[in-house]
């Protein structure tokens, strides 16, 4: 089953590749010209669309470029002529930690936040937590930074508004400078995680086998930790994996307000100048984290539904 | 527990249906005068948005990109909030953008909520190459970076309020089709839908029947907060130079514009986060409130 | 205490001579004080620290290939680190640089003398055939510099020695010295024969320490500099911060010591701040409005003019800009520019004019498409609202079309599907260049596809035109020209505005060529 589904996922990327080649094609206005922008005059336009290929048909400039990647070449920026791999290399070590960091703290806090939400559900502390998730979600992420910025940098001075970390910035600077990112990014998925962890364990609070056990005596948080939430865990699970998958790849707009070299910036720099190797390395990175993390969200939901393991 | 008997005896008619003789209207009054604080609260909050969309041109002291004095007037001089960075009347602006956010963002949320629910539930119960074919397109879908996909998309076909909404419609139901499938396939499995089939109910039956009203809080949660998603996704596409066209009033917009006055210190850009944020609140209590009547359980506070 | 600190501000933007300055301070009750302010902007350079500068462009896609560089990131990155044959310096006064003289006969073959013993951070010598090679890397033929139509003029390039270099043009250009201070063509080092223009070293103020495009470049001080009370930090540091509330944060914070492009809507808020000085700069930026004159109805003249006098460009510069910058009069020239023809009557919003010319073009009212896209400049769609408010009091009807800013330069501006649409020019130092890049006929970019017999008769005399007096005559009139007969609005010229920390200090005036100082902040500013 692992095999196919991993070859499922192959085929995925391939098809990615093919809708991204096939959109960043259809763009208006021609790659060239979008290259050198309005300083571009015929003749260097004719020059550069010769130097990126564009004389030739598009999927003769598609083949050559997956016969690259089938050999393990991610090829050149057209733009800056670097070698992509080496263009990506950092800037997904710093996607990475930013969402990993992100994760580490929004994913235990979220679960603790709804576990409880929904132990004492209708109470003060279940209403103040939503009231106050529901306003974090529903700012839009670049004002949330704003905000942060302003309280905990501007005023109070703790923290560095700008994350332009490099690649020889210490563990430890790191983390302080990517702090104020984190944390806004965890604003912004927290609720999610938190709102669903809460409604699935409310749904299952009703279940025959639930009143079974609080008619035996089992005090709720023992219902609620064993015997609500392993089978509550396919919906938190799914939606546990969607914020991961947020948190690496939707994540521009902090990247932009938090000055911090990640993959997103790159890939919408390199959309606008239509560099379409670049554009494609990052998708592809980009899907494949998705396709792993969606491969493991599979996984643990069947793990943690017998019924699932063994369908009648 | 309301009616325990019933709990006991099949899962899935929750909440029981209303019988015909006593009236829809006197039903709704009755369940409404019963609900929490917190749901009377949302209720209220929506009510009030749907009337300011409705008659903005009539609640709104000028026109929707009538310029009425210099940028960022203060609240004294054009009350009550001031003017935009264009001079034009910020009150009379969130007026206007209820009615263009809202609207877009209810369209768009029933939009992706019907294709993606739909095809999720199809896809747990039918199995098979149907649910391969689906899953895997979905797959594809969201493997590919939402915001840039939207962005490519909408510099493709344009950034008309139409193309927003399909768009981000058919984004946001890879999603919601994701939870649909993963919520349905627990319930498929179940021994009452195994029953039904032996009795030889139809597919049409299975699913209204008798996995819909079982999947329906998690959807209803769901609903909930993707609805204020869409506001958030229009806004970070204007953060990035797309999302819906000046001088269309929208609040995700709004805060665009204003947002660097929140660097001085300055409350302006708050007013439209505020009118998204009391928004989703309101809609997560209506939320929270029928995701307790349909779960069974009685309020124990 | 504001006026006198606007009036500060003004000295040190240049806006103001010293002796206009102590008159208005004076004038002000201030007369006292003045002269004491007078020497703490006039303070002595000071050696020493780092500065850092959040600069708004800048993108990944960047590199180090001088025909490449096209935004502000790239072009203050070339200052720090390259020199050039010619500088515009800070009073914006052409003056040598790697040339130490030049001369021309003819105006057309330019004999230029280098500077001797100047040394690139590598240590290799500065010859004259590293001048022919820098040019020759724009000249080839599948070139795709951006400085191809400075360097296509030119027939031939002589290294003469070691310290003459030779060019020949095609015809008569009495601006070739200034064109030649373009920052596209930096002198740099020939390492094997082949222009080494990958590792970043030239002759400049600061060594290339590390590099990262779209995100941040990093300078020291070059030790052997050889240009005096210049280069005053010991270390340098870019970083491309694009959103304009992160950057302002940045220099609230002090995590950088200056950012350029301020947000004008909240200018006044940024300025409150004591820590922090804004600097302004009227340059020969300016937006254009161009209306294809070859296309109905905007090939007859009077429906041009009425349409230029249909606009309350007072109003527009106002809301576009915030007051920052001026108005313009219907041609490129700037008020700062050495021809600019000051005499030429301002026009101004006038909706009787704009019907009377409607008229004589035997109309009442008229209906027109404007294509509108933020590409363009920030703030393009509101001037097309705008616009379109002001004109409807003239009969006219303008229908603002919004078109998708991506793809913008490529299928909109200068097409003749969209008559009538906007622009932005980040303007050129000289009068002639302006004019034969956008008002020439066949010129490239001729974007209201405009050609006037005497209008192109006038710029190729003015070209080669060594007289002072007659060049200028010349130009006047091709600016009256332009203005009443050409095909573009020119609404207004915007301004330059950066922001600094108080600790950072410069000249009393600032080079208008580019912003920040012409770019060469790194190089000519130091901390106090």
């Amino acid at each position: 089953m692992l095999i196919q589904r991993l070859s499922l996922g192959l085929l995925t990327l391939f098809v990615v590749s093919v809708i991204i080649f096939l959109a960043v094609s259809m763009l208006p206005g021609d790659a060239a010209q979008a290259m050198l922008g309005q300083a571009a005059t015929e003749e260097t336009v004719e020059a550069l669309r010769k130097r990126m290929g564009l004389d030739q048909p598009p999927y003769i400039r598609y083949f050559t470029w997956l016969g690259g990647i089938l050999q393990g070449d991610f090829g050149t920026s057209i733009a800056n002529g670097r070698e992509i791999s080496e263009l990506l290399g950092g800037r997904f070590v710093n996607t990475i930690h930013l969402a990993v960091f992100a994760a580490v703290i929004s994913v235990p806090l979220a679960l603790i936040l709804g576990l409880l939400a929904a132990l004492y559900r209708n109470s003060i502390y279940d209403r103040s937590v939503n009231v106050v998730t529901l306003s974090s979600i529903s700012t839009p992420e670049f004002f949330v930074a704003y905000i942060l910025i302003l309280l905990v940098s501007v005023k109070l001075g703790w923290f560095p508004s700008l994350a332009n970390v490099s690649p020889d910035t210490p563990f430890a600077e790191r983390l302080y400078k990517t702090f104020l990112p984190a944390m806004t990014l965890t604003l912004v998925v927290v609720a999610h995680m938190m709102r669903m962890t809460r409604a699935a364990i409310i749904n299952l609070l009703a279940s025959p086998y639930i009143e079974m056990a609080a008619l035996k005596g089992i005090n709720r948080r023992r219902i609620i930790t064993h015997h609500a939430l392993p089978n509550a865990w396919a919906p938190i699970v799914n939606v546990i994996v969607l914020n991961l998958a947020y948190l690496i790849v939707g994540v521009v707009v902090v990247e932009v307000v938090f000055v911090y070299p990640g993959l997103g910036q790159l890939l919408v720099d390199s959309v606008q100048r239509r560099d379409l190797p670049v554009v494609q390395a990052c998708c592809l990175i980009f899907a494949a984290t998705y396709v792993l993390l969606n491969l493991i969200a599979d996984i643990l939901s069947i793990l943690t539904n017998p019924r699932l393991l063994h369908p009648k | 527990m309301t009616e325990p008997e019933s709990q006991f005896e099949s899962v899935d008619a929750m909440p029981p249906p209303p019988r015909r003789d006593e009236g829809r209207l006197a039903v709704a009054w009755r369940e409404l005068k019963k609900a929490p604080f917190s749901a009377k609260i949302g209720l209220i909050i929506i009510v009030t948005y749907i009337f300011v969309a409705l008659f903005a041109p009539v609640i709104a002291p000028y026109g929707e990109s009538e310029i009425i004095g210099p940028q960022f007037e203060l609240a004294e001089k054009a009350p009550p909030f001031g003017t935009d960075h264009l001079g034009r009347d910020m009150f009379t602006r969130l007026i206007y953008g209820a009615r263009n956010t809202v609207g877009i963002a209810l369209v768009t949320t029933v939009f992706a909520f019907m294709l993606g629910g739909t095809l999720g539930i199809l896809a747990a119960t039918l199995g098979g190459w149907m649910d391969q074919l689906v899953s895997r397109t979905v797959d594809v879908l969201m493997a590919i970076p939402a915001l840039i996909f939207a962005m490519l998309l909408l510099t493709i076909f344009g950034t008309s309020v139409v193309n927003l909404i399909i768009i981000i419609g058919v984004l946001d139901s890879t999603r919601v089709f994701r939870i649909a499938r993963a919520v349905s396939l627990n319930v498929v499995v179940m021994d009452f839908i195994e029953s039904a089939r032996l009795r030889g109910e139809g597919l049409g039956w299975i699913t209204l029947r008798e996995i819909l009203p079982n999947i329906m809080p998690p959807l209803v949660a769901e609903f909930g907060l993707r609805f204020c998603f869409v506001f958030l996704t229009i806004s970070a596409l204007s953060f990035l130079g797309l999302g819906i066209q000046p001088p269309t009033a929208d609040w995700g917009s709004m805060v665009r514009d204003t947002s660097t006055l929140i660097t001085y210190g300055e409350l302006v850009p708050l007013l439209p986060a505020a009118a998204i944020a009391i928004l989703t609140i309101g809609v997560n209590f209506v939320v929270d409130w029928f995701l307790h009547k349909t779960s069974g359980l009685k309020d124990e506070h | 205490m504001s006026n006198l600190d606007k009036l500060t501000q003004e000295l040190r933007a240049g806006r103001l001579s010293r002796r206009d300055f102590l008159q208005a301070a004076t004038a002000l009750g201030f007369g006292a004080v003045a002269p004491a302010l007078l020497t703490t902007a006039h303070a002595m350079p000071k050696r020493g620290g780092k500065l850092t500068a959040g600069i708004g462009h800048g993108s990944t896609t960047d590199s180090l290939d001088p025909g490449s560089y096209e935004n502000d990131f790239t072009i203050g990155g070339a200052f720090a680190r390259f020199n050039y044959l010619t500088e515009i310096d800070n009073e914006d006064n052409l003056v040598g640089e790697l040339a130490e003289s030049w001369e021309s006969p003819d105006a057309i073959t330019w004999t230029f003398q280098l500077r001797k013993g100047v040394e690139y951070h590598n240590g290799m010598t500065m010859v004259a055939q590293d001048v022919v090679n820098s040019f020759n890397h724009h000249r080839h033929a599948d070139s795709t510099s951006a400085a191809k139509p400075i360097v296509d003029p030119i027939v031939d390039i002589k290294a003469d020695g070691d310290h003459v270099v030779v060019f020949t043009l095609e015809a008569g250009n009495a601006d070739f010295p200034f064109l030649v201070s373009d920052y596209h063509i930096p002198i740099l080092p020939t390492v094997d024969g082949q222009l080494d223009w990958m590792s970043g070293v030239g002759t400049g103020p600061y060594v290339l320490q590390s590099y990262d495009p779209g995100v941040r470049m990093t300078f020291t001080r070059n030790p052997n500099y050889w240009k005096e009370g210049r280069a005053h930090f010991d270390e340098g540091e870019m970083i491309t911060i694009a959103d304009v509330g992160a950057r302002t944060n940045a220099l609230t914070t002090g995590e950088i010591e200056m950012m350029d492009r301020c947000d004008i809507k909240t200018l006044h808020l940024l300025q409150r701040n004591s820590n922090v000085v804004v600097g302004e700069t009227s340059g020969t930026g300016h937006y254009t409005i161009p209306m294809r004159t070859k296309v109905a109805p905007f090939d007859d003249n009077n429906i041009r003019m009425a349409l230029k006098y249909g606009l309350d460009r007072e109003a527009m510069l106002q809301t576009v800009l915030g007051g920052h910058g001026t108005v313009g009069n219907d041609h490129p020239i700037g008020r700062g520019q050495r021809y600019h023809a000051s005499d030429l009557e301002q026009r101004t919003y006038d909706p009787d004019k704009a019907k009377h010319y409607l008229k004589q073009a035997g109309l009442d009212s008229i209906e027109v498409d404007l294509s509108a896209a933020d590409a363009a400049f920030s703030g393009a769609v509101d001037a097309a609202q705008l616009y379109k408010e002001h004109a409807a009091k003239a009969g006219i009807t303008i229908n603002v079309k919004r078109v998708p800013a991506d793809g913008y330069w490529s299928d909109v501006w200068n097409n003749d599907n969209h008559g009538w649409c906007f622009s932005y020019w980040g303007g050129r130092p000289t009068e002639d260049w302006m004019f034969t890049t956008a008002y020439a006929e066949g010129a490239e970019w001729n974007e209201s596809d405009w050609s006037h017999a005497r209008f192109n008769e006038l710029l190729k005399a003015a070209r080669s035109e060594l007289d002072e007096n007659k060049r200028r005559d010349m130009y006047v009139e091709m600016q009256t020209l332009c203005s009443n007969e050409g095909g573009a609005v020119v609404p207004v010229f915007n301004n330059y505005i950066h922001a600094k920390s108080t600790k950072v200090a410069h000249a009393d005036s600032m080079a208008t060529n580019w912003a920040n100082d012409g770019q060469r902040y790194m190089e000519r500013w130091w901390f106090n």
